[in-house]
């Protein structure tokens, strides 16, 4: 029998076993509208932008492992997406996207809505497709799911253009994929990853530095077997949180620019860095020449274009972190007579003793209430159990510092593009793949504003998604650079007339809570838990609390700067926002 | 450092602004490109002269081979063993008191005229770049009109 382009793409998406899209419709891809109308095996969430619909896929992704699925028109609906495209490449986040087309014979016309998305998209995707004709269209979205899911994960981008949603022809699935130019390197080469073991064998003061390829990879469980077994204390990046157990005498906490001081000593201290899943961001390394001087680096990466990139790499190991640290297991575990606890001992305690000189802090002033303090009281209402989602600023780092995650896909932020606006999208997205799971988003008033209008999405389906607003009525990270390196120069930074945020829920439908003293923050967040549906809390916090300790950009990672009291030099809010209104 | 690097990919739309993105988004210049169908006409064989700092090619070259119709690539550069090649056409002055030079150039490199007029000669060319820069060097008295060249392409030897 032949299917229209339309219905190929819903039983496509049915063989990979899709049940959740997010999307929004358009002129161009009402054809498909109309037939996923007449289904019921694939929900379709409408979200009220594009680019939400691209965060909440990725969400989905995320917090699910699956990947996420987007379908949006053509022109101005396919452009919405590219920051949510540009925000999955960066992170590594399996999504596949669907953008509606003008016909085959319009193309390049400059028609109504049309954009040339494949061309805007080519360098933020894995790869992408423009489908020229019907029969290539089964084969298309199955290799489009392959690719986005196999190796470096990534987004994959299809347009679709509305004759080929029309035109009919025989529905054949592949069965399997095999593409020339598209082989990765799963399993790394096992005498580099016996290399690796004899230079953790004879390092003094080893550390296991890992990110994001862990968690997509799966490797958590490998990972803590080595670390248990080898006595190496672990460092995530923020990518890799969740990668190893936050409370874990072996954490060292994030490094890099608010990393903690024991993880920042440790690498720069560190005569061998075995670097998992991590891409030795700039975020990470500070001052490049500067960083571990002392170390020899081992790293394990699927994709061979992030070895050697930013750090020199002494024993590279192409291969997924989840096989490479299984078979390095194994031969940790025949190996008999190592004495890894003795030999490392020295090391360990140099580190507590980082630990206790310089532990996480912050500083807390009467009658405010430090953001800080916020998200170590969600971590306790949640005990450490929620998925959290953030934004990005201050309200990601305090996050990423002082909720203690504790495995894999429970911390989404977005590490790599850093978008503001990524959060609550994210956030439902992961609601929807975790219905049961209590969803906090943690934000900034500044970027909570950039998907505010998704609390239409989250009310409609009466998602339980809270977010917790650190409300300082400033874009903190920004003010926070304007304060220590441009004299309290506060540009454009101060959003004092920024909206009334629980009116702003109630608008919606969710339910807006405001909370302005301290003693008030935990009941306010255990009540928010225990409302079924979405609710926005409104924390009224500090608006000059810094993220600390910082390394300034430009100098190593050893070179951090801690909090100090607040220094007489320095602009009062009052007169900052008479500056600059 | 110059480099030549040789990619083998898919003879697809789209591929040719796969792999020159990856130069021009690293502010890269590519000083020649030859793209051609190889034996197999579903395959084609681009060579691409560009200069740039080590690393930073060594970079596009993993890059070039991550993207999914690229299925080989060779820098030549640092390979010691390959033949380079270019094709230039050149159009000379060919007035009486320099034909006799032009046609004493074309001899001496082998090179062949392959359209005649009153006012100009089209000279043929192959060769390696210094042999082509040689000639033009030695026709450039003469008056180029114009000149149109294939950029390089290399295979390896043996």
């Amino acid at each position: 029998m032949k299917l229209s382009g339309a219905e190929i793409f819903v039983e496509c998406l049915k063989k990979e076993g899709v049940d959740t899209i997010f999307g929004y419709p358009g002129g161009v891809v009402l054809n498909i509208y109309d037939v996923l109308h007449q289904q019921r095996e694939i929900r379709h969430i409408l979200t009220k932008h594009e680019q939400g619909a691209v965060h909440a896929a990725d969400g989905y992704a995320r917090a699910s492992g699956k990947p996420g699925v987007v379908l949006v028109t053509s022109g101005p609906g396919a452009t919405n997406t590219v920051t949510g495209i540009a925000t999955a490449y960066m992170d590594s986040i399996p999504l596949v996207v669907f953008t509606g087309q003008v016909p085959m014979s319009m193309i390049g016309n400059d028609a109504f809505q049309e954009a040339d998305i494949v061309g805007i998209t080519r360098p933020c995707t894995k790869h992408n497709y423009l489908v020229s004709d019907v029969s290539k269209l089964a084969a298309t979205i199955k290799e489009a799911f392959h690719i986005a899911t196999t190796g470096r994960k990534g987004p994959v981008l299809i347009d679709l253009p509305k004759d080929v949603s029309v035109n009919k022809t025989d529905f054949v699935y592949p069965s399997k994929v095999d593409l020339k130019g598209f082989k990765p390197t799963l399993h790394g080469n096992l005498q580099q990853i016996k290399r690796a073991l004899s230079l953790m064998r004879k390092a003094e003061r080893p550390v296991l530095f890992t990110g994001g390829g862990v968690i997509l990879s799966g490797a958590a469980e490998e990972l803590k077997k080595i670390a248990k077994k080898t006595w190496i204390p672990v460092t995530n990046s923020l990518m890799g949180l969740g990668g190893f157990p936050g409370d874990h005498p072996l954490f060292l906490g994030m490094p890099g620019m608010h990393g903690t001081y024991a993880a920042n000593l440790s690498l720069q201290q560190a005569d061998l860095i075995v670097a998992v899943g991590a891409r030795f961001d700039d975020r990470v390394t500070g001052k490049i020449d500067a960083f571990a001087p002392k170390a020899t680096v081992v790293h394990i990466d699927i994709d061979p274009t992030s070895i050697k990139k930013n750090v020199r790499v002494d024993i590279p190991i192409v291969g997924d972190c989840r096989n490479t640290l299984r078979e390095l297991n194994k031969l940790i575990a025949a190996e008999r007579g190592v004495g890894w606890k003795t030999k490392h001992k020295a090391w360990l305690e140099q580190i507590a003793q980082w630990k206790k000189e310089r532990p996480l802090t912050y500083r807390e002033h009467k009658g405010k209430i430090a953001p800080q303090y916020v998200v170590e009281e969600i971590y306790k209402a949640t005990k450490g159990k929620a998925i959290i989602t953030t934004e990005v600023g201050q309200n990601q780092m305090w996050t990423a510092q002082f909720y203690k995650f504790q495995v894999p896909r429970q911390f989404l932020t977005s590490g790599g593009l850093g978008t503001m606006g990524y959060g609550f999208p994210a956030a439902i997205g992961a609601q929807f793949a975790c219905p049961d799971r209590v969803v906090f988003d943690i934000a900034g008033d500044g970027s909570i504003q950039m998907n505010i209008q998704e609390l239409a999405t989250a009310v409609q389906h009466r998602l339980p998604v809270n977010i917790a607003v650190l409300d300082n009525r400033f874009l903190g990270m920004v003010r926070q650079w304007q304060q220590l390196f441009y004299d309290c120069r506060y540009s454009s930074t101060c959003l004092t007339s920024g909206p009334d945020f629980v009116k702003l829920a109630e608008a919606y439908g969710a339910v807006g809570i405001r909370v302005a003293r301290k003693e008030d923050v935990p009941d306010a967040i255990r009540e928010a838990i225990s409302i079924k549906n979405t609710v926005l809390l409104d924390f009224v916090v500090d608006r000059e609390a810094n993220v600390m300790p910082m390394v300034p950009a430009g100098a190593a990672i050893d070179e951090m700067i801690f909090e100090e009291k607040r220094g007489k030099k320095k602009l009062s809010s009052a007169q900052a926002n008479k500056i600059t209104g | 450092m110059r480099h030549t690097i040789s990619v083998l990919v898919e003879n697809k739309f789209g591929v040719l602004a796969r792999v020159s993105g990856l130069f021009s988004g690293r502010g890269f210049n590519i000083e020649s490109l030859n793209v051609a169908p190889t034996l197999d006409p579903a395959l084609s064989q681009m060579t691409i002269v560009t200069r740039g700092d080590d690393r930073i090619l060594e970079q596009i070259t993993k890059q070039l081979n991550k993207l999914i119709n690229v299925i080989k690539v060779i820098d030549y550069s640092t390979e010691t063993d390959y033949i380079n090649r270019e094709l230039v056409l050149i159009k000379v002055s060919a007035k009486a008191e320099h034909r006799a030079e032009a046609l004493r150039i074309v001899d001496i490199f082998r090179a062949k005229v392959v359209d005649a007029s009153h006012s100009h000669y089209t000279i043929e060319v192959t060769g390696s770049e210094g042999k082509v820069n040689g000639m033009i060097s030695m026709l450039k008295p003469l008056g180029i009109k114009g000149i149109v060249r294939t950029g390089l392409v290399a295979m390896s030897r043996g």
